[in-house]
């Protein structure tokens, strides 16, 4: 058993997995599949079950009802230390009384190799801290502990290397400078990486595959494209970047067009992008899809009319608008700097036009704002 | 009124410093001009004289050397029975003990109500004819019929063991919950299974517990002289014990200073190499 574990490769399957703590179930029900080679994302909110699954796979929590696959070995009751899975914990868990060197050759020496040398030197190497192999770990700054928890997982060459909220710890510029390289070593090692993050930007740099998980569910899962672009629910509409949502109905189609109704003015999106259930719908836009314009300026696509400036925020690379629509929504609007000068002025009366293909329907029964609060402990962690 | 900045830090051990030379200092000195003085002749029991006769050292030690190493000997065993007893005890608080985590370490601290003295002669009742362990191992046929424990160096060492057990637990208790629990589960992720965990990861976290633990409990069991007074008998008299009568029942001051200071430095030379020990060796 214990061989066949440690041995086992392959795509990582969870089956039906809950796990509850008495009153509170923390995974509902999960199914899924992470491709062997993949760069996978779990994206949520903090106690979304995110962590949850993933200390699950890693063997630190037992599924109450579930099991989990790796290959074809079922590891759902396997011991950590006998699943062939390495962790990158949030706060490194660095072995404080032992050298870099050591701390990267543990999980060698436990699985009863002698000659660790040039496999520490190697991983040293690739994470570019090969000066520091002495050192012991509360010498070390917050990103170069990071590294080396990275390095003190990959050098096992696990079939599944899981990172729990890697970059939380560090500052924004190292975080995107680790984003790079996190990817780039993914690639050069070719392991398996699941990914555990609140922070959308971070999932979207990194993993080829995001699961966007709410209350113990997944809420949509594929390309960080397919996700921002086409959104299946307000969730994931508002958690991955932001989203206008304007309540509609279906009026007709139009060939492989829909025709919705927006409080009265009539637009097209594609069929294919709508996920209502009914006639009713929420139409939703991303804020840089809009375009701004003068009432005379003829446009072309959709049109809304009736709007009026509440608010300019000049941010440098865009300006931000907030536009108030005579049904009394405000819209997000997000327009390039491409001319240095920013054409509407707080009251302008303006439309809004955008390309049809770019709208995407919710169902019209949605929490249009889910996934919009912004947790506290969040904010800490930016 | 302000003082330079500079001078803060002095009188802040200002205090300390006057308290230690008044009730520290000066008594050493006076110890040590005890230990090398000799009778008045022609004085009263009691009035000697500074002759610097470093002999009295050798003599003492001579003299006592049985209870020199009685001493030692105890306090060993004392020591490694409360770390025994202690680690399991401190690693369930720490790690295992939920809500009831300062319950359990006022229960540590709770003998400390009562007075040492109190407690050990309720051990003198415990382990004698009419406590429940005699007969409780009488009838497990582990003891004899005829075997006592009071008397014995196994009340001796067991008394000690009890009373310096609080002095074991809680500093293993502080240095056991400063463990991140993440490291031992990174172990445990990095192939170790539990008992290696403990023995690669958790041991050496702990050192500094294990360190201020086993001395908070040998420098005092190895000058003890209660523990050997009330439980034990005059086979399994202990070095404390002989100073104790000398000063008070002998009025023989040089030689109790002698073996004061010998039994001074024994431990502080005993306890600087295991500090160095503990502190160089690969914890690993």
């Amino acid at each position: 058993m214990t061989n066949e574990s440690i041995s086992a490769r392959g795509d990582l399957r969870l089956t039906r997995i809950t796990k509850s703590y008495g009153d509170f179930t923390a995974v509902d029900d999960l199914t899924l599949t992470i491709p062997k080679g993949s760069f996978f994302a779990l994206l949520g909110p903090s106690g979304c079950g995110k962590t949850t699954t993933l200390r699950m796979v890693a063997g630190l929590e037992e599924p109450t009802v579930g099991s989990i696959h790796l290959g074809d070995t079922d590891i759902t009751t396997t011991r950590p230390y006998q699943r062939p899975i390495n962790t990158v914990f949030q706060n490194y868990a660095l072995f404080p009384h032992l050298t870099i060197f050591e701390n990267i050759a543990f999980g060698l020496r436990r699985r009863g190799i002698k000659d660790v040398k040039e496999q520490v030197d190697k991983v040293l190497s690739l994470v570019e801290l090969p000066h520091l192999a002495e050192r012991k770990p509360t010498q070390l700054s917050g990103g170069q502990q990071q590294r080396i928890a990275l390095a003190r997982a990959i050098v096992n060459r696990p079939a599944l290397l899981l990172l729990d909220e890697p970059l939380g710890a560090l500052d924004l510029k190292l975080r995107r400078q680790m984003q790079i390289e996190l990817k780039w070593i993914q690639r050069e090692v070719g392991l398996t990486f699941v990914h555990v993050t609140h922070d959308q930007e971070e999932a979207m740099t990194m993993a080829d595959t995001i699961a966007v998980m709410n209350e113990g569910k997944i809420e949509q899962m594929g390309s960080p494209a397919d996700l921002y672009d086409n959104p299946e629910t307000a969730f994931v509409a508002n958690f991955l970047g932001q989203s206008n949502l304007i309540k509609g109905k279906i009026d007709g189609n139009d060939g492989d067009n829909l025709v919705v109704d927006l409080y009265g003015q009539k637009i097209s999106m594609p069929k294919k992008r709508s996920h209502a259930i009914d006639n009713s719908l929420y139409a939703g836009i991303r804020p840089e899809k809009f375009r701004i314009s003068r009432l005379a300026t003829p446009v072309k696509g959709n049109v809304l009319t009736g709007g009026r400036i509440e608010d300019v925020s000049y941010i440098g690379v865009s300006t931000q608008y907030v536009v108030a629509m005579p049904w009394g929504q405000e819209l997000m609007v997000f327009e390039q700097n491409d001319d240095g000068v920013a054409p509407f002025d707080k009251g302008d009366e303006v439309n809004i036009s955008w390309e049809p293909t770019f709208t995407f329907g919710l169902r019209g029964d949605e929490d249009i704002e889910a996934g919009t609060e912004v947790n506290p402990e969040e904010i800490e962690a930016e | 009124m302000s003082f330079p900045k500079v001078r803060v830090p002095y009188l802040l051990l200002l205090p300390g410093f006057v308290f230690l030379f008044t009730f520290f200092i000066l008594p050493i000195i006076n110890l040590a001009q005890t230990s090398t003085q000799t009778p008045l002749s022609g004085g009263d029991t009691g009035e000697y004289e500074q002759t610097l006769a470093f002999s009295n050292y050798i003599q003492a030690f001579v003299e006592n050397k049985e209870q020199f190493g009685r001493s030692f000997l105890y306090a060993t065993l004392a020591t490694i029975f409360a770390l025994a007893i202690a680690y399991p005890l401190a690693y369930a608080i720490a790690f295992k003990s939920g809500k009831y985590k300062n319950i359990l370490l006022v229960l540590v601290v709770a003998p400390f109500f009562t007075s040492f003295l109190l407690r050990t002669v309720a051990w003198k009742q415990i382990l004698g004819e009419e406590g429940f362990v005699v007969p409780g191992l009488r009838a497990l046929n582990i003891i004899g019929e005829q075997t006592t424990l009071t008397s014995t160096s196994v009340a001796v060492v067991a008394g000690m063991t009890y009373n310096f057990l609080p002095f074991m637990t809680l500093p293993l208790y502080a240095s056991l919950e400063r463990i991140d629990p993440r490291t031992i589960e990174a172990a445990g992720d990095l192939y170790a299974n539990g008992l290696t965990a403990f023995r690669r990861v958790t041991v050496p976290l702990s050192m500094p517990g294990v360190v201020a633990g086993t001395l908070l409990t040998f420098i005092p069991a190895a000058g003890d002289y209660v523990n050997a007074a009330i439980l034990g008998s005059p086979n399994t008299k202990m070095i404390g014990n002989v100073i104790e009568s000398r000063y008070f029942k002998i009025v023989d001051y040089p030689t109790a200073a002698a073996l004061s200071f010998t039994l001074m430095v024994a431990i502080l030379i005993l306890v600087t190499l295991y500090i160095r020990k503990a502190g160089t060796e690969e914890l690993v």
